[in-house]
């Protein structure tokens, strides 16, 4: 199992996930600090995410968009509160309105991921707030939870054949 | 848009669903009433603050949706709405189930390096990474 370990915190809307790869952690960090790496697993493959920002530093960000099906584009954003490279980051992520600009109106999710070594490997933690349940309505509206349903059986498949 | 008109419809009732489980009071309150009903003046007796305060917290509870409040007698009776819990419980499943799908797709990313020997030239691969994800 990859993910090795799930705890949600109703009453904190906190999800806490551990995971662990058999890559050593400069890759694992690679695909978050690599924005070419980062965008082939950010979005499902149904709803593909373009980074055109990307600065993992304090007080720096990222502007990104997901593509669907239907050429339609959902923007995002994320502002770096902290990061130790190749071991931890810490960001907010939010949705951006059709200026590209950080829509205010739109709920935020606070991340928090952290690498380490383990057993030959990396452990990744990520613990994941969001503020509340509407993102992750909304995110379902825009399909995305079917996408990802097929991204996972796109992976079931590769791993079976 | 699509994404915009959601927002202006749940907004508010998202923000007042936020704001009441922001308080650690309101938490325990709603923790209580998840148990069975209570009456107002009893979940005052358990807090070092005025009944009128435990009132107050009720009722950002209320306007949440996260509680109703019945009146019988002379007592309030408060008791946890179990669908607004059930919301709050879901939404935590999507988050996860999105989260489970970024992390099998960066196993995947990791194991298709292996594969090209080494695409991202970061590291050697080692033993460890050539048996790709576990399922």
């Amino acid at each position: 199992m990859t993910v090795t370990s799930v705890d949600k915190d109703v009453e904190h809307l906190t999800l806490t996930l551990v995971a662990d790869f058999t890559a050593p952690v400069e890759r694992v960090w690679q695909l978050w600090a690599d924005p070419r790496r980062l965008e082939r697993w950010w979005g499902p493959p149904s709803y593909p995410a373009t980074f055109e920002e990307h600065d993992l530093t304090p007080g720096g960000g990222a502007t990104y968009y997901m593509t669907g099906p239907e050429g339609e584009k959902f923007g995002g954003w994320w502002r770096v509160s902290s990061v130790t490279p190749p071991t931890a980051l810490e960001f907010t992520d939010g949705f951006s309105g059709q200026d590209g600009r950080p829509n205010p109106e739109m709920p935020t999710t606070s991340v928090r991921m952290t690498l380490t070594g383990h057993d030959g490997g990396t452990r990744m933690e990520l613990r994941s707030v969001f503020d509340t349940r509407e993102q992750m309505e909304q995110l379902a509206e825009m399909g995305m939870v079917e996408g990802m349903s097929q991204a996972v059986g796109q992976m079931d498949a590769l791993l079976a054949g | 848009m699509v994404v915009d008109g959601i927002a202006d419809e749940t907004g508010e009732t998202v923000d007042r669903l936020f704001h009441a489980l922001a308080d650690a009071t309101r938490r325990d309150i709603l923790r209580r009433c998840v148990r069975g009903e209570l009456s107002v003046s009893r979940l005052a007796a358990a807090y070092p603050m005025s009944f009128a305060a435990v009132q107050k917290h009720v009722t950002v509870l209320e306007r949440a949706g996260l509680v109703t409040k019945e009146r019988r007698g002379r007592e309030q009776l408060v008791r946890t709405d179990p669908d607004a819990v059930g919301r709050a419980r879901q939404a935590l499943d999507e988050l996860e189930s999105a989260w489970r799908a970024r992390v099998d797709r960066m196993s995947g990313l990791l194991a298709e390096d292996t594969d090209a020997t080494g695409e991202s030239g970061a590291t050697a691969p080692d033993e460890n990474t050539t048996k790709g994800p576990d399922r």
